[in-house]
């Protein structure tokens, strides 16, 4: 029975894969760090290793996520994914029940009917058969759903699908080709014997009347074989090498690995994990508002697994993580796109073909020279301060944002130091944003210098930007807020007493703020004490970017201007008073784009300040007669 | 010194300075317009240097940075590019919509160029 020739391609294409796949992971735990080693040996024996089982079901299979975002997109994903491995399980179970021996090898389960074309009569068999045909049928619907999908991207929700190069297309045409040869193969051969299920057998039948069947069933047993096979061959040059790659990076994130600041093996497994299903495409302001439909995620992941020039893409983006929070496969897209940015220029060679697809393939960390320096920066005299307040090179720019918080903090009597009244130093995070971490660092050894002197218990800023790198990336010991959090706190703890404005606002998320802080909640707190906050379209974790973002560097104004009005069209759809932002670069976005008022957190809060009680003339003249009677 | 002694009446005479632009070196401008074009917009109104963060530390100046650029004085554009920090302020300010973070960024990479022989 195993004479059959058909069977090698499929054969041949399936071991070639499994070997790959062991060879190609073996690499990758070889080349990551020893605590990466740990992490993923720990996490084996122990509850990741669960987490991983549970999540490979729902979002390998399944695809949860997708279904969230849109339920025909989710059921597509689903049925073929979820569909295949059914069918391939139960194909086992029927080649192992029925079959002639037990512990078939697999091309014997896929290649069941042809093997065994009278199975299926009566009884336990024939239900089987039935289940096998909906399994078919099944698949064939999301099929059906995905060629839809590859000329009308709309109908799911998809407002752009990905571009592909031509391996991709070589191997979605063969995956395409899959599940029908195999219905025709399966038809053909149960029209000759009479046998089969609802689809199968029916189909065969109406086949067989005015077709030579027997004669046209080999052929298509053929294409079947030859159509897995290529697929299977395909499979690690191509997107669907995502499929394997992606339960590797499960077990990899649930042991707690994460992508840090350098290229490394996880790195480059999340590189392979992306399905480019295109879904950050979708999302993407850049495409959506400025209609820039080359640089999104899914092209700068295929650029970077195919060793492409991607300089321009990488720069091209806002960074506002959007892209991030949808990503169905939880690959870490902006870490991935600050070590490329990081990197700087590629070799002027590619990589040869040989180092490219050959096994030993690393990629050279290159440390970009620097290009500025700081040394005029004179180191500052001591100063103390519980409270240092460090408005931050943008609410330089919106004067009236600092007026607000020395009139908050004054009128809740705090005794602060303003850090940059005189204009301080940048964070540094503008520098890190455009790759140039070691430059950034001199920058934050003086900013932390000021700080540990000072003794600071808190340190206030206005800025998100400078929020997120104090956060992240200066060892400090004051606690690190935004001003929104510190206005909130002086609230919670009855400092400031405020009054109520009559007054429908909107909240935008600053996306530094927001997605890149986790704070979401406070500014809200706030607003809702002293006005009347209202709800937005795409708030919080899917909060639309400014346009403003200093994460690009290359995007010209024209294009900030578009993305701009977009995003304040979307938040004033409802036409509030006034579109309330907590970051000084959004306040400025926002107000050359809507005719709506945008103020800054802390002005909205100032101006619900009680008013200081003024002296009536009366008084003044009673003190004067005072003063001169003491005086007598 | 010479400084000192030419200052004694409150002004001095300026060195000669003579810019050739027939023999100046244009590689610069040309990678810096080629690959960030809004830098033709410039109007040299001075909002960024006004704005500058860098400006208050240090002597640095977009502005005139500019003018290098245009003239080709490489040596003197080596030593203004290195100061700026990158904050973006100036890219806010500019009322002729420049990116002016991205002049000074392919400014630096076009020196570097410069230096390697690859412009």
């Amino acid at each position: 029975m195993s004479s059959e020739i058909f069977i090698w391609p499929f054969n041949l294409g399936l071991y070639f894969i499994l070997i790959y796949s062991v060879v190609r992971s073996t690499i990758w735990f070889r080349s990551l760090s020893r605590a990466d080693k740990l992490r993923l040996q720990r996490g084996f024996f122990g509850m990741p290793f669960m987490q991983s089982i549970r999540e490979i079901f729902m979002e390998s299979l399944l695809h949860r996520r997708i279904f969230k975002k849109n339920p025909v997109l989710g059921y597509m994903h689903m049925s073929l994914a979820f569909g295949w491995f059914l069918l391939i399980v139960f194909g086992t179970i029927e080649a192992d029940f029925f079959g002639e021996k037990h512990l078939n090898p697999p091309s014997h389960a896929i290649f069941f009917r042809w093997f065994n074309p009278e199975h299926g009569a009566s009884g336990l068999a024939s239900v089987f058969t039935q289940w096998m045909d909906f399994l078919l049928a099944f698949i064939l619907s999301g099929l059906l759903l995905a060629i839809i999908k590859r000329f009308i991207p709309g109908m799911m929700g998809m407002k752009k699908t990905t571009k592909h190069t031509w391996t991709d297309r070589i191997a979605l045409t063969s995956l395409w080709l899959i599940f029908p040869s195999r219905l025709l193969a399966e038809s053909f051969t149960c029209g000759v014997h009479g046998s089969g299920g609802f689809l199968t057998g029916n189909l065969g039948a109406a086949l067989a009347s005015f077709l030579p069947a027997a004669d046209m069933a080999p052929w298509f047993w053929w294409l079947y074989s030859l159509s897995l096979g290529t697929f299977f061959f395909l499979l690690p040059v191509t997107r669907y090498f995502h499929i394997p790659v992606e339960l590797l990076l499960i077990f990899m994130r649930n042991s707690g690995i994460t992508t840090a600041d350098r290229w490394s093996a996880y790195s480059e497994v999340q590189t392979h994990a992306c399905s480019s299903c295109g879904i950050c495409i979708s999302v993407c302001q850049m495409s959506r508002a400025a209609g820039i439909n080359d640089m999104q995620s899914a092209y700068f992941i295929k650029g970077l697994r195919n060793e492409r020039d991607i300089a321009a893409i990488t720069a091209n983006c806002l960074m506002c993580g959007r892209c991030d929070e949808v990503c169905p496969v939880g690959i870490e897209l902006g870490p991935l796109r600050l070590i490329e940015r990081r990197q700087g220029e590629r070799p002027a060679t590619r990589l040869k073909f040989i180092d490219r697809y050959g096994l030993t393939r690393r990629r050279e960390q290159i440390e970009r020279e620097p290009t500025q320096s700081y040394s005029y920066l004179v180191p500052e005299e001591e100063q103390q301060a519980d409270v240092l307040f460090f408005a931050g090179c943008m609410t330089h720019l919106t004067p009236s944002v600092i007026v607000a918080m020395k009139k908050i903090m004054d009128s809740a009597g705090v005794r602060y130091r303003f850090m940059d009244e005189q204009g301080g130093v940048c964070c540094g995070r503008p520098l890190m944003l455009a790759g140039r971490d070691r430059e950034a660092r001199e920058l934050i050894n003086h900013n932390s210098d000021i700080i540990w002197k000072s003794g600071a218990k808190t340190l206030v800023t206005s800025c998100p930007i400078c929020y997120k790198v104090f956060r992240e990336s200066y060892y400090l010991e004051a606690q690190v807020m935004h001003h929104s959090e510190f206005i909130n706190l002086l609230i919670e703890e009855g400092s400031l007493r405020l009054g109520y404005l009559h007054r429908r606002v909107v909240y935008h998320d600053p996306c530094d703020l927001g997605r890149g802080s986790g704070i979401y909640d406070e500014p809200r707190a706030v607003i809702s004490y002293v006005a009347e906050l209202q709800p937005v379209p795409e708030e919080r974790s899917m909060s639309l970017c400014c346009g403003g973002s200093l994460g690009n560097l290359t995007l010209s104004s024209e294009k900030r201007a578009l993305i701009a009005a977009d995003a304040a069209g979307t938040l004033t759809r409802s036409a509030p008073d006034e579109l309330i932002t907590a970051c000084p670069l959004c306040k400025k976005t926002f107000a050359q784009a809507t005719e709506t008022r945008v103020s800054d957190i802390a002005e909205l809060v100032a101006v619900a300040l009680p008013k200081p009680v003024r002296r009536t003339r009366s008084r003044s003249l009673a003190n004067t007669v005072k003063v001169v009677a003491d005086g007598l | 010194m010479s400084e000192q002694k030419a200052n004694r009446f409150g002004f001095a005479i300026n060195r000669s300075r003579a810019i050739n632009y027939d023999t100046s070196d244009r590689k610069v401008r040309e990678y810096v317009t080629l690959r960030e074009p809004s830098f033709r917009l410039c109007f040299a109104c001075g909002g960024c240097t006004a704005a500058c963060t860098t400006g208050q530390h240090a002597s640095f100046n977009l502005r005139r940075m500019n003018t290098y650029i245009r003239r080709g004085e490489i040596d003197n554009l080596r030593e203004e590019v290195t100061r700026c920090m990158l904050c973006g302020k100036c890219l806010l300010v500019c009322p002729r919509g420049v990116n002016t973070r991205n002049v000074v960024a392919v400014t630096a990479e076009a020196l570097r160029k410069l230096d390697r022989n690859e412009l």
